[in-house]
């Protein structure tokens, strides 16, 4: 049993940390996510050749070689940041489908433009009637003289807007939310039948709404088999929930930080907020919620690559922790910053509103509660 | 970054584990499953830390010279999570875990020929004089008088939430022996014997006891109780230090091994009982409070893994790792009990008497149930022993935020 | 004891009821508040001017309208259960009161009949950067030039500055030892000359506060309220006044009831969310938590009818009240699901805008944003938790 990391990722977290900071402060960050398209191709290009968006990737694919602990890394670093960029959707939700389950010609066709930074992905996954639910897809797929033809429409997918690829579930045979019969599938987003429909997100992100009408795609688009997209949809947004749980520990930690400091300088009744013991015990509650997130995002990105059961169990206490913590975190930080708090002006609202957005993504509470219970 | 437990590591689990089957034997499981506070009657006690003396494992935290168990942070960490998950009781702590750490790193030489023989071997019981009635969160406060007489200490005062004081034959008490600015500069370390004249137990009875109960905690009054120089630890007015240094030993156990038992016996409870012509381990807000409470646990598991695995490294055990799990270790065993309340509903109204009266009938409704609601009640004081959970907070706030 | 209305009451409701349901503006039903223009805002509160019911908190002789506690009650709750844009605050529950108990006669001829027409828009100039829960800390100065005051600060968290005429202020008249001895009500109006109102954008996207920065500006001595130094009673005696009602029980009430519409027609595993143990479970606790509110303002009431005045239980209320409000505005946007995501800025919103998802979700996850700041505001929630454990259990 062993929670250190290696001399490697230390590097890889300090240049991570080094460049978040010096590039990517929170007026460049409120300029990128202000500007036309929502995210800076720059930054991209620099992750490109930091060796970001290859760190997880097998060496014989053109990557690192780095494992689920270097993401860990990487995106509680970009959760400090706040970054926009899309890391999570392109390289740790459809990158890591390729690279475990794609065939030898679609890692050799997709891998090389992702780590170059040419390519963005997204994951096309989630559909209106189906809320949280991964399995619920009506989103059709018909074979078709050696292709396949998609039908249907894809809500709220993150990162579409930037996105040249997609990864697209969609439903080859079975009833509407049956475990069999699901199928994943690369699809250009310039494809003919995709349209979207582009707007922003409340955390700063950019997201679509994605209609498939009668959109052909050949049978070496397929990722896996037809029948077994949904173990491996599922095994993605579980490492997604990783990545993520790793991003909302820098922003709690972000804001913890920023709290103390604010009770620590504010004064009222003249002396500092930070010396009534109503506000520092709330606060520290914050820190051990925080500490506790920290553990369970260990924990759970140590698990991913055991046996379903385990993970999925991991992944979903993992989420619930994040859910209640960041909630908490995020609601007293604006809380004990008063009006100022509210703001747009200073960051710590910003980081509220994306802890909020990310109990809602890869499912809430509620959701992991059953989950879990399940397993 | 990794989760398995090395081989050995794996060897020692076993060894504990075929120790536990072997050692707590039915009559012991009995008393403990009848337990509402995991204290057994004293002869069980007796009897449970003579077998772990007898295996070398008395004590997993004294140094080997003076035949600890010469466990790593990590063979502890097993050793304590196995016990709990077996259901098996821990020590006593006061004499193995409290006293004898000080005395071996303030007493004098004599003092660790007389005392520390018998700790390990459970022939004396001890118990532990800190609380006062006027001291509580704030120890330093304390008012217990030791008068110097030239050979001796004339002690007078009175220490309270003495826990099984009734079984004890010795006291260590923090005393007043000047009075000072600083409350914290005139307190000594004094060993008693509770068979000295002048000292009277008189129990506390407790809300969670029934009318037959044995009480777990007392108030220990001093009346002139004369005390030989010789049983003075370390030096004259030093005594707040050896306390403070005893707190690093009282801390640092994990709990969630032990919670998920108590989570595990409350969901075999709810198997067996109906609630709209199904099981209420079948009903989906029952399985939500549950799961709620499991995947804190795990979340607590996490923590503690991750706190003894930077011990392991050789990093301290922080004040900010050990209030934190104190805090949130005890609010997880509170809200547990909670759920049993709830679980058994009519079946927590019988108030009959528990482990401590040595009952031999039948448990009225189901297996288990007449300890729940006593158990929920003594929960009570797990955020308030120790250090209460708001003195945690205070603590984390300083240590930790800089507050 | 008994929780009936009588006959009376009962009529006075079915005639509130068809007065609303005849004469409010439907173009305004189910617009967010983020959203209003300044016409918006005045639309209602200038027809129940006209009807006579736009201050029943007033005394008659100023145009109040002689309603029973009941009364004012049961209009409140009617009000809030069709959903109407109540008048603003500003004007006529917290500064008329103070003109009509401390104003000169001018004063009152003068203040009042516009705060009641909606001809002149009031806004609060209370807080400051460095005076937020401690209020007495102030520090905006004015100092007598003749007959005029020189005015020097900066107020925060202004709300609607934007559209205000006249602001009130608290002002530093005197720096004494003792902070609240020196503070004076002043009345001033906006367009006077050293005025600069800023915006202040807040984390829900929305324009609703602003920054108002004084510099040399003069007000002549006749604009101050009671006597000078002496505005520190006058501020304790209209924080009173903003907090009764600030429960928003049928308020709550209305958004517990769209809340279960949002519920209804979301989907969870192919039922409807409502129909899901887990949320209709929070629903429950929800309104059972909102039942408690709702009796615990009734007794107030009571004890109002009977001439008690508002103490320091109305600090109880707002501490629930806002509280149970951001449970409302949290669960309505976990009822959205993935839909809580979209962030529509209101210049996509234009003739060829194709709604985002369920047309629900539209502003939920604001709303929940901008609800945060109940907790805050009024006396932040903390502070109403200082005064309830020193005026009521005498810590």
């Amino acid at each position: 049993m062993d929670f250190s990391f290696t001399e490697e990722q230390t590097l890889l977290r300090n240049m991570v940390q080094g460049f978040v900071r010096d590039n990517y402060d929170f007026d460049t960050r409120t300029k990128i996510v202000n500007s036309d398209t929502g995210m800076s191709k720059e930054i991209w290009q620099q992750f490109a050749e930091l060796g970001l968006l290859a760190a997880p990737f097998p060496e014989d694919m053109g990557g690192l070689d780095g494992g689920a602990i270097d993401i860990m890394v990487i995106m509680e670093e970009m959760g400090r940041g706040l970054v926009v960029e899309p890391y999570l959707p392109t390289i740790v939700l459809c990158g890591g489908i390729l690279s475990r389950h794609g065939s030898p010609q679609q890692q050799s066709a997709h891998l090389p433009s992702m780590v170059s930074g040419e390519a963005i992905w997204a994951l096309a996954y989630s559909e209106p009637q189906g809320r949280f639910n991964p399995t619920d897809i009506t989103t059709s797929a018909k074979e078709q003289g050696g292709s396949y033809v998609l039908n249907g429409q894809k809500c709220v997918v993150m990162g579409a807007p930037w996105a040249d690829k997609l990864i697209v579930s969609a439903r080859v045979s079975g009833g509407q939310r049956d475990k069999d019969g699901v199928a994943l599938f690369i699809v250009d987003k310039s494809a003919s039948g995709v349209s979207t429909q582009d707007y922003p997100t409340v955390d700063g992100g950019r997201a679509s709404e994605i209609t498939l009408e009668n959109v052909e795609v050949a049978s070496d688009a397929l990722i896996g088999t037809a029948n077994t997209g949904l173990s491996l949809l599922e095994e993605a947004l579980d490492y997604g929930i990783g990545a993520l749980c790793a991003e909302a520990v820098g922003h709690m930690k972000m804001l913890n930080d920023a709290t103390v400091e604010y009770c620590k300088t504010r004064k009222q009744f003249g002396v500092p907020i930070g010396s009534f013991q109503v506000l520092q015990h709330r606060m520290v509650d914050m820190f051990m919620d925080y500490e506790q997130s920290v553990s369970m995002t260990y924990m759970v990105n140590m698990k991913l690559d055991e046996s379903a059961d385990v993970r999925r169990k991991a992944a979903s206490a993992a989420k619930v922790q994040i859910g209640k913590a960041g909630r908490f975190i995020g609601q007293e930080s604006v809380q004990l910053h008063g009006g100022m708090g509210m703001t747009e002006e200073l960051s710590v609202g910003h980081y509220f509103k994306r802890l909020t957005m990310i109990d809602t993504l890869f499912g809430n509470i509620d959701y992991h509660l059953k989950r879990f219970a399940q397993n | 970054m990794d989760l398995a437990f090395s081989e050995q590591d794996l060897a020692f689990r076993d060894e504990v584990r075929a120790f536990i089957k072997e050692a707590f034997t039915e009559d012991l499981q009995r008393e403990m499953g009848r337990s509402k506070n995991n204290y057994m009657n004293k002869d069980a006690h007796i009897l449970w830390q003579k077998r772990l003396f007898e295996k070398g494992w008395a004590a997993p935290n004294w140094p080997t010279e003076h035949g600890g168990a010469g466990f790593t942070p990590t063979q502890k960490f097993i050793f304590s999570r196995e016990l709990d998950t077996a259901g098996a009781p821990h020590t006593i702590p006061f004499g193995l875990v409290m006293v004898a750490p000080v005395i071996m790193a303030f007493g004098s030489d004599e003092q660790k020929k007389r005392f520390l023989p018998d700790i390990l071997a459970t022939n004396v019981w001890w118990c532990q004089g800190y609380s006062e009635p006027g001291s509580g969160s704030d120890l330093a406060s304390l008012q217990m008088k030791a008068e110097d007489k030239g050979d001796h200490y004339l002690c007078n005062g009175s220490k309270i939430w003495t826990s099984m004081a009734q079984h004890a034959d010795w006291i260590f008490c923090l005393v007043r022996t000047a009075k000072t600015e600083k409350p914290q500069q005139g307190i000594s370390f004094l060993l008693i014997d509770m068979n000295a004249p002048g000292v009277r137990v008189e129990p506390i009875i407790t809300l969670d006891a029934s009318r037959n109960n044995q009480q777990e905690v007392n108030q220990v009054f001093f009346e002139d109780v004369k005390v030989p120089k010789e049983n003075l630890v370390g030096e004259e007015n030093k005594g707040w230090t050896y306390a403070k240094y005893l707190l690093e030993f009282e801390r640092g156990n994990p709990y969630s091994s032990g919670l998920m038992r108590g989570l595990e016996q409350i969901k075999a409870l709810a198997a067996e009982i109906m609630a709209d012509g199904a099981p209420l381990s079948t009903d989906a807000d029952f399985i939500r409070q549950a799961t709620e409470l499991e995947t804190r646990i795990v979340v607590m598991e996490a923590t503690e893994l991750r706190i003894f695995s930077e011990v392991s490294a050789g990093q301290n055990i922080g004040p900010g790792s050990s209030s934190m799990l104190k805090t949130r270790g005890t609010e997880l065993q509170q809200d547990i009990s909670q759920l049993g309340v709830e679980v058994i509903g009519n079946y927590g109204f019988p108030f009959v008497e528990d482990t401590l009266a040595s009952a031999n009938q039948a448990d009225i409704g189901m297996d288990g149930a007449p300890t729940i609601v006593p158990g929920y009640l003594n929960r009570r004081k797990a955020t308030i022993y120790a250090g209460s959970n708001e003195i945690q907070h205070s603590i984390i706030a300083k240590a930790v935020l800089g507050l | 004891m008994d929780v009936e209305f009588t006959k009376e009451d009962m009529a006075f409701r079915e005639e509130v009821r068809a007065f609303i349901e005849e004469n409010y503006p439907k173009h305004l039903l189910g617009k967010e508040r983020g959203n209003l223009s300044k016409e918006d805002f005045l639309a209602w509160h200038k027809i129940l001017y006209k009807k006579g019911w736009v201050a029943p908190s007033w005394p008659e002789e100023f145009g109040g309208t002689g309603w029973s506690v009941t009364q004012k009650y049961i209009f409140n709750e009617e009000s809030a259960a069709y959903g109407t844009i109540a008048p603003l605050p500003f004007g006529i529950q917290m500064l008329a009161p103070v003109i009509y108990t401390f104003g000169s006669q001018e004063q009152k001829e003068n203040v009042l009949p516009g705060i009641a027409s909606g001809d002149v828009w009031w806004c609060q100039g209370y807080s400051e950067p460095g005076a937020g829960s401690d209020l007495a800390a102030l520090k905006t100065k004015a100092v007598l030039d003749g007959d005029e005051y020189v005015v020097n600060g900066h107020k925060i968290w202004t709300t609607l500055a934007q559209h205000a005429d006249w602001i009130f202020c608290l002002v530093r008249t005197t720096t004494g030892e003792k902070r609240q001895e020196g503070i004076s009500f002043l009345l001033i109006d906006m367009n006077t000359a050293g005025i600069d109102v800023r915006p202040i954008i807040m984390i829900d996207g929305g324009h609703e506060v602003n920054e108002v920065f004084f510099d040399d500006v003069r007000v002549p001595a006749s604009h101050l309220v009671g006597d000078v130094d002496k505005g520190w009673t006058i501020a304790k005696f209209l924080l009173g006044n903003e907090r009764s009602g600030i429960a928003g029980v049928a308020r709550s009430k209305k958004a517990i009831e769209r809340l279960r519409e949002i519920a209804r027609g979301e989907l969870d595993d192919g039922a409807p969310l409502i129909e899901s143990g887990d949320f209709s479970r929070k629903i429950a606790e929800l309104e059972i938590d909102l039942t408690a509110l709702e009796y615990t303002e009734l007794r107030t009431l009571a004890a109002e009818s009977k001439g008690q005045g508002p103490g320091p239980e109305s600090s109880l209320l707002k501490v629930k009240g806002t509280e149970i409000q951001q449970r409302i505005t949290e669960l309505t946007m976990e009822a959205v699901g993935n839909y809580a995501s979209p962030w529509v800025p209101e210049t996509m919103i234009g003739d060829n805008y194709m709604a985002i998802g369920p047309e629900a979700a539209y502003g939920a996850t604001q709303t929940y944003f901008n609800t945060r700041k109940t907790s805050i505001y009024g006396g932040s929630n903390e502070i109403q938790r200082n005064i309830i454990a020193k005026m009521v259990l005498g810590l």
